[in-house]
């Protein structure tokens, strides 16, 4: 058949439809405050869990009701509209990167103890892989792990890490060897409470609701069963995980910016000047025209991209640089599109765009993480050229 | 999942389309555009290949094919040149659907078999020298005179203007009626062999030299009641819909012409040397066409979708209008970038950069211009 295969079929369109109500419900009506507060409750990762929507992409085996990737997408796009980015980022750290690190590379007693309790939202996880030395140069990282017996003492630290500050465990990128290579990096799960562990929320100006952690790590004592893979095998899984993540934040990103243009747009009907609503002037009409046309573009290649991953899932042959051409290029076309959107959805605002009453000044906040986190737009540019050839000096 | 939109069927035909490109288009382009011509015989030879009516049903001549058969061969003809994508689009996505969609089985006959074996060349008559994106003011007429209509006025910009044997032409029959600025306007099959015809001047551009493009005049020329085509009075909406199936087309060569563009860009970036290692090497350069891949591949994105709506019937005005726009800025974009890398080569005439370069500049005004798509756009989404 020619054609563009469809992302989503019917049954998606029962998931978003309940995927909305219960953002419609569980969150939206309280980003306000959570925002305000700087906060939200923990127990929204249960109420999740339970509603199932942390269960998408993991098999029933382990509790899920997937692996169904266009469902997972699904749940990122609604959840991305309920108007508090740091919340969502609470809950796509724990799910996105711990939760699927475990599914992905931990031992079934390693699943049982954290990936099921994950799913269900009894359990909070976070990554930790970036250090106040080394963000998306990986290779950098100094944080060690050494092997003692059957334990492992990991010392170092590590700095913005989603959800770092009140999770239950955190899967942590240690260097065990010097050796050249990539093969010197292990994955390792280290209890909230092990002592050792120091953690502090840091205060930033965008998610913040978001409870991203500075984490010290001081002879903190591991035991061997809580290594994930094989000893050096970290690298090669942060890598692999790295291109479901940048998906999963173009995704974001593309909702994030759907949801100011038209915030944007209702507030240029609502607001007149000179006489007539804003949005009766041509020029406010064509740059919301242009940003819609950017929009349907960056979601367009969100969607070619998504389509490698699921194609990757089901086992199709697709060349592993292809996929990783097209997510890097998604999300260095998303994240700045978002936030370009968010500045013009500031700039309709006119003075409001900065009163803290408004959400405008938010989603602009919040927008402006995408280029720098999951990778820095520069570093999708170095990927993308060494796709196409082109060497990097 | 399946992550391309053609089938076998369709990669043969994009080789057989690519072979005949490349022998019989490719090598005479440099010279074409000197000389601000070339022969007509890339028309019957198109259609002798069965080029032509790629995606019309066979009852009216054509291949059978569905979209993405149409979509291969302006992609495969976009790759080397926007000019002759443009002459050849003209004659598959602008002159003659309308044809097929509106017409009676006598013109199918008569204009559209021809036109598809490529015996007949067609061009589409829309704007004239006061009026372009704004259709409802052509001032170009036809009035009833007993058996045949008598046709004076002239149009411009007209892709194959000068050789045409017909025009699909709208034409304004009857005056404006209260509360409905595109009433009064009728399609014609305009036979240019008919007295009255004249090719009033044959324009020089900056770009897409090859083709010819004309000012055309029609003086008292006398049609056939038969010349009308489809319902009289209806012709607004009919080209309206021509248009989408324009804009499309012209979105499809479009983004094939940028994604040639680049690699050409970046093949240059790969050999060319400069401070000592290829100017690929250099960090800055090497972004800059990363840039530009994402722009070339999110838009293919957009138009393939946009393809994919058409294909399946959907009359996607909104998604056209997306496409049509975002392909003639990444094109501009693109090229410029192209011209940029290159450097002093970039500025050479004659060239496969420069030459593309020139005629991208074409697609954000032609098809509807970069401002009345966002108009439509606005209009769509309730705002303009």
């Amino acid at each position: 058949m020619s054609g563009l295969e469809p992302l989503f079929r019917e049954e998606h369109e029962s998931y978003r439809e309940a995927a909305r109500t219960f953002v419609a419900n569980e969150i939206a009506p309280h980003a306000e405050r959570w925002e305000e507060a700087r906060d939200f409750p923990r127990e929204l990762f249960a109420k999740v869990g339970s509603a199932g929507f942390f269960g998408a992409k993991f098999a029933e085996e382990w509790g899920g009701t997937g692996p169904d990737y266009a469902a997972e997408a699904v749940w990122i796009e609604e959840l991305s509209k309920g108007l508090t980015h740091g919340t969502a980022s609470d809950l796509g750290a724990h799910s996105q990167l711990a939760a699927l690190y475990l599914d992905r590379f931990g031992n079934d007693d390693q699943k049982e103890r954290y990936l099921r309790p994950s799913i269900e939202g009894r359990l909070v996880g976070a990554l930790a892989v970036t250090e106040s030395g080394a963000g998306s140069d990986v290779d950098g990282i100094r944080t060690r792990a050494r092997r003692d017996g059957d334990e492992w003492a990991i010392d170092g630290s590590k700095v913005f890490i989603t959800n770092g500050s009140w999770s239950d465990y955190v899967v942590v990128a240690a260097r065990t060897s010097d050796d050249p290579g990539h093969a010197n990096i292990t994955l390792f799960i280290v209890e909230g409470d092990t002592p050792g562990l120091e953690r502090n929320r840091m205060r930033m100006i965008a998610w913040q609701t978001s409870h991203t952690g500075e984490l010290f790590f001081d002879d903190v004592r591991v035991p061997d069963g809580n290594r994930v893979g094989k000893v050096g095998s970290g690298f090669g899984h942060l890598m692999a995980n790295f291109q479901w993540e940048r998906l999963m934040m173009s995704l974001g990103a593309v909702a994030l910016a759907e949801l100011s243009l038209e915030m944007a747009i209702t507030y240029a009907r609502e607001r007149s000047a000179f006489g007539r609503p804003i949005v009766r002037f041509q020029v406010w009409q064509h740059r919301f025209a242009d940003l819609a046309v950017r929009i349907r573009t960056g979601k367009a290649l969100t969607y070619q991209a998504l389509r490698h991953h699921i194609a990757v899932e089901e086992g199709t042959a697709v060349p592993r640089e292809q996929l990783v051409r097209l997510t890097s290029m998604a999300k260095l076309y998303t994240q700045r599109l978002a936030w370009r959107v968010a500045d013009e959805c500031v700039q309709v605002h006119g003075g409001a765009g900065a009163l803290k009453e408004y959400p405008a000044q938010r989603l602009w906040r919040d927008a402006r993480v995408g280029p720098i986190g999951g990778g820095t737009d520069d570093i999708m540019r170095n990927v993308i050229a060494g796709t196409m050839g082109l060497g990097a000096v | 999942m399946n992550l391309s939109p053609f089938t076998e069927e369709h990669d043969l035909l994009r080789k057989a389309v690519a072979d005949w490109v490349d022998t019989e288009i490719a090598p005479n382009l440099a010279e074409w555009e000197e000389q601000g011509d070339f022969p007509d015989d890339v028309f019957r030879r198109a259609g002798e290949l069965g080029f032509l009516g790629l995606a019309f049903p066979e009852s009216a001549g054509g291949q059978g094919g569905d979209y993405w058969a149409q979509v291969v061969f302006l992609e495969e003809v976009g790759r080397v040149s926007q000019a002759i994508a443009m002459v050849l689009s003209v004659q598959t996505d602008m002159a003659t659907p309308p044809i097929l969609e509106f017409g009676t089985d006598a013109q199918v006959d008569r204009w559209l078999k021809p036109a598809l074996r490529g015996e007949l060349i067609g061009a589409i008559g829309i704007t004239e020298p006061d009026t372009g994106s704004d259709v409802a003011s052509i001032r170009t007429r036809a009035v009833r005179d007993g058996d045949e209509w008598v046709l004076n006025g002239s149009k411009m910009y007209i892709t194959n203007g000068a050789r045409a044997h017909f025009v699909t032409m709208v034409v304004r029959t009857g005056d404006v009626e209260e509360g409905n600025p595109w009433s009064g306007i009728s399609m014609f099959i305009v036979d240019t062999g008919l007295p009255g015809f004249e090719v009033s001047q044959r324009l020089e551009k900056s770009g897409m030299k090859l083709s010819d493009t004309a000012l055309i005049y029609m003086d008292d020329m006398r049609l056939p009641a038969d010349s009308l085509l489809g319902v009289e009075r209806e012709g607004f909406k009919q080209i309206m819909w021509e248009l989408q199936g324009e804009r499309l087309g012209v979105s499809v060569f479009g983004v094939a012409g940028a994604r040639a563009v680049l690699a050409e860009a970046v093949r240059y970036a790969r050999e060319r040397e400069a401070f000592g290692r290829p100017i690929g090497e250099f960090q800055a350069v090497s972004h800059r066409l990363a840039e530009m891949a994402t722009e070339v591949e999110a838009v293919q994105a957009l138009v393939h979708e946009c393809c994919d709506l058409w294909n399946r019937g959907v009359y996607a005005t909104e998604l056209v209008a997306m496409a049509k726009l975002a392909v003639g800025r990444l094109s501009n974009e693109v090229a410029d970038e192209a011209v940029q890398t290159f450097g002093g080569a970039g500025l050479v005439e004659g060239s496969f950069i420069s030459r593309e370069w020139l005629g991208m500049r074409i697609g954000r005004i032609g098809g509807g211009s970069d401002e009345v798509q966002l108009q439509i756009l606005a209009r769509i989404m309730g705002i303009g």
